[in-house]
């Protein structure tokens, strides 16, 4: 198969083809400019963590050189300056994310948010004997800290089991639902298969069980639209680093009558309303849940991060990595040898592409790749439950964002060749 | 950089490993894994006199911990607990023939030669005193 820069014939994108305009993207991002093993950089690997634009990185580069202070108590103008900046990027993932501002908790990453959620939700709401719902494709993220909470608190956790095809198996769910869980975190687009979970639907079958519902959204909010309020979900965590926002800035969004339930997480400055030597009383949401000083740098530049997305559209996001999915299901599977893992309806996945060549280890397959220039990830990918479900012990991962294009499947594809070469197999 | 990593030594040694298997005679045993990957390596050791007289070792990993496992126990068998204990990083590269590795891959190769490790001291654990 050849690769092809047709305009597409998706609703809504007129007259601009994708090769345009992931062009133009491209051109954002100076990390293009650079060459991997001598050859132009083929970064398939953005589930792991994205690269920045220019946008992100210049207004992380003004804020310290033009606003850079404190936030909070601070009166003078710089001060009052770098609040606002703070305020106005929570104002933007919390609209991004279809939140008011006081649901939005920024973290480090979706691993604190998740954590956040276990310490202070979970240990104030969870009783010996209460069971946890999770499924058998959560990163470890939005596993570990649910197990060292059953450990601490005699909580029972429930798996929901994967099927044959990489989704989420719905007897599997019923039957766990029926055992009444307090609490169904569940992955929204899993970083191995690519499964897209209609969290949506699942996140009503729990509430209708009595349960909370929290939704790992690391790998969903970057690629597609999210609505926390249309989807109903209690809590929903995202990692800025994975949506071309810096490292080390995150958000949790909890509902407001859950967040302003929970008891804080961590403890310190800017999240109290008064310490005496004997009590301390705490600040309103979501400040009860930032404490000490907050990575407000990276905030803005979560904020930038933000307007990059919405100026391409999350829908016109969807569409492209959808395309290129089908695009690259198509080439990869083709080829003798090579096992693609997760659904192989790109309406069900995400550009996420877990895959081994028989008889080559996936740290291999990586390696020669490497020569390529072509960046993927191999290993276990922070979800052994997964690998246990199918009986490996790891896959190569290609996956995609904004940037990639035919041309990086191409690349890769002509890389897997060069391995089934190098390892002389099929 | 594949080139010089991916030769015919190696691969050789990935699809036909040397000493892949138990044994039936052992005092000595060990597995361990790669947290980064899962990868995982088990070594079984007979140790007589203050020598490793036998080795194999079973496990799933990618060409350079395969290839490493296999040419690691056609270079110690037969040599003293004492100078197996020695071995390093030098000696693992020496074997695979290979330069130098980035550090993720040099855990690949270095993960055999730690699971021996583990397996003769477990050997003498169970036997403090060698006859």
């Amino acid at each position: 198969m050849k690769p092809s820069w047709r305009r597409p014939q998706i609703k809504g994108s007129e007259t601009v083809s994708f090769k345009d305009k992931v062009d133009e993207i491209r051109r954002d991002f100076p990390i293009f400019s650079r060459l991997e093993r001598g050859k132009p950089l083929r970064y398939l690997d953005s589930a792991a963590t994205s690269q920045r634009p220019i946008q992100v990185i210049r207004a992380v580069e003004e804020f310290y050189e033009m606003h850079n202070s404190n936030v909070h108590s601070g009166v003078y103008e710089l001060s009052e300056e770098a609040s606002a900046a703070y305020s106005g990027a929570r104002k933007k993932v919390a609209v991004f994310l279809g939140a008011q501002p006081k649901e939005l908790v920024f973290t480090r990453n979706a691993t604190e948010a998740l954590n956040l959620v276990a310490f202070s939700w979970g240990r104030a709401n969870l009783k010996p004997g209460d069971r946890v719902l999770l499924t058998q494709m959560e990163h470890h993220s939005n596993l570990v800290p649910w197990q060292m909470l059953a450990q601490e608190k005699g909580l029972k956790l429930g798996f929901v089991r994967i099927t044959d095809d990489g989704l989420l198996d719905e007897e599997s769910l019923k039957d766990e639902l029926a055992k009444k869980p307090k609490l169904f975190a569940l992955v929204h687009a899993s970083n191995v298969l690519g499964t897209i979970n209609d969290v949506k639907l699942y996140g009503k079958m729990a509430h209708e069980v009595g349960s909370l519902v929290l939704v790992d959204g690391a790998q969903s909010a970057p690629h597609m639209r999210v609505d926390v309020k249309d989807m109903d979900c209690d809590f929903f965590a995202v990692s800025g680093h994975k949506m071309l926002a810096p490292l080390g800035i995150g958000a949790l969004y909890a509902k407001e009558d859950v967040l302003s339930s929970m008891p804080p997480f961590m403890t310190g400055g800017g999240m109290i309303r008064e310490v005496t030597e004997e009590f301390t009383t705490f600040d309103d949401i979501p400040y009860r849940f930032e404490a000490g000083t907050p990575n407000i740098g990276g905030a803005v530049g979560f904020g930038a991060a933000i307007d990059y997305l919405e100026g391409l559209g999350m829908n016109w996001v969807r569409d492209h990595e959808r395309r290129l999915t089908a695009y690259a299901l198509d080439l990869i599977s083709g080829v003798k040898g090579v096992k693609v893992y997760g659904p192989m309806d790109p309406d069900r996945r995400g550009g996420v592409i877990s895959f081994n060549v028989e008889g080559v280890h996936a740290h291999d397959v990586a390696q020669v790749l490497d020569e390529e220039g072509v960046t993927i990830r191999s290993g276990h990918h922070c979800a052994m439950t997964i690998m246990e479900r199918y009986g490996i012990p790891a896959t190569a991962r290609a996956s995609f964002y904004v940037y990639n294009a035919e041309d990086d499947v191409d690349a890769l594809v002509r890389g897997i060749q060069r391995v089934k070469q190098v390892f002389g197999v099929g | 950089m594949a080139e010089d990593i991916y030769r015919e030594l190696i691969l050789d040694h990935y699809k036909h490993p040397s000493n892949f298997g138990h044994l039936a005679l052992r005092n000595g045993k060990a597995r361990d894994q790669n947290s980064n990957c899962g990868d995982s390596v088990d070594f079984e050791v007979l140790v007589k006199e203050g020598k490793l007289v036998d080795v194999a070792f079973t496990g799933i990993g990618c060409a350079i911990c395969i290839a490493s496992a296999s040419l690691l126990t056609e270079a110690v068998k037969g040599r003293s607990l004492q100078d197996v204990m020695a071995l390093g990083e030098t000696d693992i590269l020496a074997n695979l023939g290979i330069k130098d590795l980035t550090p993720e891959r040099m855990k690949c190769a270095m993960l055999p030669l730690k699971v021996l490790k583990m397996a003769l001291i477990n050997s003498r654990a169970a036997l403090p005193e060698q006859a």
